[in-house]
C-alpha cells in the first residue's frame, strides 16, 4: 500500500504512469477480492487484500507484490478481465492499492461499468499488442502516458491507438462519469416514466 | 442491430432519455438489494445528502452472510451481525421493504423475488449481484450492477448504460431423461464459450426451452452472466403466467387481466431481427460437469478432461491453469472423481424443484461415509414447503445436513467452506479458484441430482444409473 488514496474526482483526461503486467484469460472478480474481504461496510481497506489468495500461493512473487511494481498504476491484463461477480469491491480494491487505468484485450461487462462508475478507464489493445507490452514489462519499466482526448498510449520507444467505448470516453473527458448527478437533472422526464409504465398502476397492492 | 425483440421492447420502453455521453438512461423497475453490495450505496447517498427517490421500488432481503446452521442473534460472526444490522436500519431509515430472517419470505434474492410475486414480465430489474439475469425466465430485462449503479438507482431509478445486443439461442427437441437445465446451460456456456456474451442479452428460446418449467427456466437465465452476457431472457407464456398468478405480490382482480393482455403483448415478434442466432439440439445433451476453474471447462459425464491440443489456442492459457489447480490430467476421465463434499443450493439450483429430484436420487439410500453432504434452501418458502412435502427427512435420513436459507457455500461468505483442497460436487454456478471458501479448494459444478448421486457413491457418478 501507498500513500494516502484520494478517489478521482471531474474529469480524466491524462493518466501518466508505471506499467504492471498480470497475465492470465478470464480473471475473475473472486480472485481480483475473495469474498469473505466483503464482509465490510466500507470499501476502505480493500486495498491490501487485492488478489490477496493468488498472492499467498506465489509467496512474494506476484506481480502486485514485486518491489519494481510498488508505484504502478496502470494495469496490462489479457482477455475476460473482471468475469463473475458483479461485485464493485474488486476495482475498489485494484483502485485502493494504486491502479488508475487498465489496458487489456476483453472486460466482462459488469466489470466494465464498475470500473466507470468509479473513475477507472478501461481500455482495449488487440493481443498481439497486449502481449508485446507485457513481454516489455517482464524486463524494464514502462511509463505510458494515456491521453484520452486522443485514445493513445504512448512511451519513449511505444505507440498505441486505444480502444474504448464512446459514451465511456465522453463522460471521463466532461466528469460526468460520476453519474448520480447527470441522471438526476432528468427528474422530470424520470417522473413522467414511471407514470407511464403498465405494471406500476396494476401492481398497487 | 436487434428489432422488435422482447428486449428491444421492454428497454424502449423503460428509456428515459439519451445521455450527453450516448448512452441511455433506463429507467429501473424493481430494484433489490441485500447487505452486501448496498451499504456502501447507501453510505454514498448520505454523503452526496440524496434521498431515495422511490422506497416502494425497492425491496431487500439478507443472504449472502445468513449462517446456515444457526440464524439466532446476534450472529457469531461480528461482521455478520454488522452487516444485517446496517442493512435493518438502511432499510428501517428509507422506508424500503425487507424481507428478514423469520418473516418466512427471507432467502436468496434471485429466489424470494420471482416466489413473491415481485418479479414480472416486462419489468427492468436490477440488483447488486450478476445473478440478476434470473428473473429473466419471466420475461423482464434483468441484469446485476455494481454498488454505484446500487447508489444511482437509489437516488434516481435510474442507471446510465449502453443498450445491449441481442444474440438468440435456439435450442431444439428435447432434454432427455437424467439431462436438466443445469445440464443444458452448462453445455451451452462451454459451446459459445464463457466471455461469448459479452456486450449481448441472451435470448433462451426453442422447443427445449418452452418444455421447462419456470424454475428450471431460472436455472438457465440465471447462469447467463457465465457465458460473460449480463443479461437473460426467455419470452413469457402460459407457464408464466400461471407461476405468477395468485403469488403474494401479484396483480389481483381487475388489474389481472390488464396485466395479462400486456404480458402477451411483449415477447419477440415472429420476424424480430437479432444481432446473432446459435441454434443446437438439446436432445444431444448429457450430464454435465465441470473440471476446470471457469464454468465453461465442462463435460459429459462420459468424456475425458480435454487434452491441450484439442483445445482452441484461446482456451489453452486456462486450461492449463485449470489442470494444475484441480490436479487433473488432461486426458482423465472425470467420472469416479472422488468427491469430500457435496453441496446442494444456491440461487441456481436452490428450489423447490431442485430439492425434490435430488430427494428421489437419494431415498432409501445412504450419503458415502467419506462425503460431507448438505442442503442449503434457496429461501424460507421453499424450506416449509419442503418439510411439508418431506422432503428434509429424506435429505436427513440419506445423511445430508438440512440447513437454513442463505447463499452459504456458493461463494462461502458465511462459515460454510471447504477445508484445504477438498473437491465439492456442487449445485451453485461458479467453479473459480477459491470460491467456495479454501483458496485452493475444487469446485466440480453439475446439477442437483448428480450432486446427490456423487453424495451417494462418494464420487462423481452418472445420475441416469439411479433413475432410469
Amino acid at each position: 500500500m501507498k500513500s494516502e488514496f484520494t478517489p478521482p474526482i471531474g474529469k480524466i483526461i491524462q493518466i501518466n504512469g508505471q506499467c504492471i503486467a498480470l497475465i492470465g484469460n478470464d480473471i475473475d472478480t473472486d480472485r481480483i477480492i475473495p469474498a469473505r474481504f466483503l464482509k465490510c461496510v466500507n470499501f476502505d481497506s480493500l486495498g491490501e487484500s487485492v488478489f490477496e489468495d493468488d498472492r499467498e500461493t506465489l509467496k512474494g512473487k506476484h506481480p502486485f507484490d514485486l518491489e519494481d511494481n510498488k508505484n504502478a498504476s496502470i494495469l496490462i491484463v489479457n482477455s475476460n478481465f473482471g468475469c463473475g461477480s458483479s461485485r464493485e469491491h474488486a476495482p475498489q480494491a485494484l483502485m485502493r492499492w494504486g491502479i488508475k487505468a487498465i489496458i487489456g484485450e476483453s472486460f466482462a461487462d459488469i466489470f466494465y461499468s464498475n470500473c466507470i462508475a468509479i473513475g477507472i478507464p478501461c481500455f482495449t489493445l488487440t493481443k498481439k499488442s497486449i502481449e508485446e507490452i507485457q513481454n516489455y514489462c517482464e524486463n524494464k519499466f514502462l511509463f505510458l502516458e494515456i491521453d484520452l482526448k486522443k485514445s493513445s498510449a504512448k512511451s519513449k520507444n511505444l505507440n498505441f491507438n486505444l480502444e474504448i467505448k464512446e459514451s465511456s470516453r465522453k463522460m471521463f473527458l466532461s466528469g460526468e462519469w460520476d453519474a448520480t448527478s447527470t441522471l438526476l437533472e432528468n427528474e422530470n422526464l424520470i417522473e413522467n416514466k414511471f407514470k407511464q409504465l403498465p405494471y406500476i398502476k396494476f401492481n398497487t397492492n | 442491430m436487434s428489432q422488435d425483440t422482447l428486449f428491444d421492447k421492454v428497454w424502449d420502453l423503460h428509456k428515459v432519455s439519451r445521455l450527453r455521453g450516448g448512452s441511455d438512461q433506463i429507467f429501473i423497475g424493481l430494484h433489490l438489494i441485500h447487505e452486501v453490495t448496498s451499504p456502501q450505496a447507501f453510505g454514498a447517498l448520505k454523503d452526496k445528502n440524496l434521498k431515495v427517490k422511490f422506497p416502494d421500488r425497492t425491496v431487500a432481503t439478507v443472504d449472502h452472510i445468513v449462517p446456515t446452521d444457526n440464524q439466532s442473534r446476534p450472529f457469531k460472526d461480528n461482521l455478520a451481525e454488522q452487516m444485517i444490522e446496517t442493512l435493518e436500519n438502511n432499510c428501517l431509515e428509507h422506508k424500503i421493504r425487507f424481507f428478514n430472517i423469520g418473516s418466512g419470505n427471507q432467502g436468496i434474492v434471485h429466489v424470494v423475488a420471482p416466489e413473491l410475486g415481485l418479479t414480472q414480465p416486462g419489468m427492468t430489474i436490477a440488483c447488486g449481484d450478476s445473478h440478476t439475469s434470473t428473473h429473466g425466465a419471466f420475461g423482464s430485462i434483468a441484469f446485476g450492477i455494481g454498488t454505484s449503479q446500487v447508489r444511482d438507482v437509489l437516488a434516481s431509478q435510474t442507471i446510465a448504460m449502453n443498450k445491449l445486443k441481442v444474440r438468440q439461442i435456439w435450442c431444439e427437441n428435447k432434454l432427455s431423461n437424467g439431462v436438466y437445465a443445469k445440464d443444458l446451460v452448462l453445455h451451452i456456456i462451454n459451446k459459445l464459450g464463457v466471455k461469448a456474451g459479452v456486450g449481448f442479452a441472451y435470448e433462451f428460446a426453442g422447443p427445449a426451452i418452452d418444455a421447462l418449467s419456470m424454475e428450471e427456466r431460472m436455472t438457465i437465465c440465471n447462469m447467463s452472466i457465465e457465458g460473460g452476457a449480463r443479461c437473460g431472457y426467455i419470452n413469457p407464456d402460459e407457464k408464466t403466467f400461471s407461476y405468477i398468478k395468485n403469488k403474494f405480490c401479484a396483480p389481483k382482480n381487475q388489474h389481472w387481466e390488464k396485466a395479462l393482455t400486456w404480458w402477451k403483448s411483449l415477447k419477440s415478434d415472429e420476424n424480430s431481427i437479432y444481432d446473432d442466432v446459435i441454434k443446437l439440439d438439446a436432445s444431444k445433451v448429457e450430464p454435465t460437469v465441470t473440471w476446470g476453474i471457469t464454468p465453461g471447462q465442462s463435460i459429459s459425464i462420459n468424456q475425458q478432461i480435454p487434452l491441450l491440443d484439442d483445445l482452441s489456442p484461446n482456451d489453452k492459457l486456462v486450461a492449463k491453469e485449470a489442470y494444475e489447480y484441480m490436479s487433473f490430467n488432461p486426458g482423465q476421465s472425470i467420472k469416479d472423481t472422488p468427491v469430500d463434499v457435496c453441496f446442494i443450493g444456491s440461487c441456481t439450483n436452490g428450489r423447490i424443484s431442485d430439492l425434490r429430484v435430488a430427494a428421489k436420487v437419494l431415498k432409501d439410500k445412504k450419503v458415502s461415509k467419506n462425503v460431507k453432504a448438505f442442503v442449503v434452501p434457496g429461501s424460507e418458502k421453499v424450506a416449509n414447503e419442503a418439510k411439508q412435502e418431506g422432503l428434509d427427512q429424506i435429505f436427513k435420513d440419506s445423511g445430508f445436513q438440512w440447513r437454513e436459507p442463505g447463499c452459504s457455500m456458493c461463494l462461502a461468505m458465511n462459515s460454510d467452506k471447504l477445508i484445504g483442497n477438498q473437491v465439492s460436487a456442487s449445485s451453485s454456478n461458479r467453479n473459480f479458484k477459491g470460491r467456495q471458501g479454501s483458496p485452493s479448494g475444487r469446485t466440480l459444478l453439475m446439477s442437483p441430482a448428480m450432486v446427490a448421486a456423487a453424495a451417494i457413491n462418494g464420487k462423481v457418478s452418472d445420475v441416469r444409473e439411479f433413475i432410469n
